[in-house]
């Protein structure tokens, strides 16, 4: 079961800059790893986050096989209007993972 | 001196230096692993949204109050709010369980109420529902100081557990006190060496990229010393836990705590 966890400030004043965290729990399996039977395991990462703000995209990331489980992203944005801020994970199987908070600018 | 009785002077001496070097930490020197940290593992651990452990707590947060088994009841059915119920529980295990005879520790204990109560398969060893489930209700202790239990039937597990602690094991010929008695303010292969008090458990180690138990560390420092391991929940096990919580009374719980 994938676990997200993220961290929006609840209320920030109009132009202000804040800082927007999100982690996830994802194995992050770099097909380089032999199993016990000396089968490969496959790959399977996060390779692409996309956060958007009040429906407009603020920031991307493509991640790579180098990167450690449960990636943690934290990023800086300013704060324009009252809105959703939400976050999607992408996996290599095509499975996606959203999660959303809500901001109030004044 | 000819020179095989200096040899066996040396040796005498060496044998005399190391045994003396046998000392138990003294109260005022407790520190927990989180102090021997880096700034940047210290802070990962102290900010929730940074500490990958809080994903597992997360996790266990919906298992509690997942209804499971025959008997259809969540972990919250009867226990309630974990919040409250299960405050200060992580500091007082492992403790005496009265069925077995023997002590018990938290997941032993979860798992044990999962299949007497709830009438569930019980969880395997180190899956990751069982650490979620521990790592969540130890959460609930965060803050609040190891309080081993004053119950007079642990006493024989406890000696057994500091027994084992003592008893040098594996080709390379050493103890846990070796290390963590003796040269707990030193450095291995550039790494400090910890005092071992298990503060922190189950906690997010970086180099499994994954949340571990007490259990699953201690297997790591037997391979080390080239001992063969005891198994998951042998009573070997259970009694170094309790030894070890009870040489760590005073020091504050983390859980989910971070380590390198």
């Amino acid at each position: 079961m994938t676990r997200a966890l993220v961290n929006v400030p609840k209320s920030a004043r109009r132009g202000e800059i804040i800082e927007i965290r999100a982690m996830i729990s994802h194995t992050m399996e770099t097909g380089y790893r032999v199993g016990p039977n000396g089968v490969p395991i496959p790959r399977r990462i996060i390779n692409r986050f996309v956060c958007t703000y009040d429906g407009e995209e603020i920031f991307i990331a493509e991640l790579f096989p180098a990167i450690a489980a449960n990636p943690f992203i934290a990023f800086t944005t300013v704060a324009t209007s009252t809105g959703t801020v939400r976050f999607t994970w992408t996996d290599d199987s095509g499975e996606t993972y959203t999660e959303t908070a809500e901001i109030t600018v004044t | 001196m000819n020179p095989v009785a200096c040899r066996l002077l040396c040796l005498a001496a060496v044998l005399i230096a190391s045994a003396a070097g046998a000392d138990e930490i003294s109260r005022g020197e407790k520190r927990s692993g989180f102090d021997f940290m880096s700034p940047a593992t210290q802070a990962m651990q102290r900010d929730a949204t940074s500490n990958p452990g809080m994903l597992s707590v997360l996790e266990g947060e919906h298992i509690w109050s997942e209804r499971a088994g025959r008997s259809g009841v969540a972990c919250a059915g009867c226990h309630g709010a974990a919040e409250q119920s299960m405050r200060g529980v992580a500091a007082r295990y492992p403790a005496f369980d009265t069925e077995t005879s023997r002590p018990i520790d938290l997941a032993g204990r979860i798992n044990r109420c999962r299949v007497t109560r709830q009438g569930a398969e019980p969880f395997a060893a180190e899956s990751g529902e069982i650490l979620a489930l521990t790592a969540y209700v130890a959460h609930q202790s965060q803050g609040m100081p190891i309080a081993p239990p004053d119950d007079a039937r642990l006493a024989p597990f406890s000696a057994r557990g500091k027994q084992l602690f003592t008893l040098r094991m594996g080709q390379l010929n050493m103890s846990c006190a070796s290390c963590h008695d003796d040269n707990w303010d030193r450095r291995l292969g550039g790494s400090p060496i910890t005092q071992a008090h298990p503060t922190a458990y189950p906690l997010y180690r970086l180099e499994w990229q994954s949340l571990g138990s007490l259990q699953r560390r201690i297997r790591g420092c037997m391979v080390g010393v080239r001992a063969t391991p005891f198994a998951f929940s042998a009573p070997e096990m259970i009694d170094l836990e309790l030894f070890l919580m009870s040489r760590a009374a005073g020091l504050r719980i983390e859980t989910p705590g971070v380590r390198p």
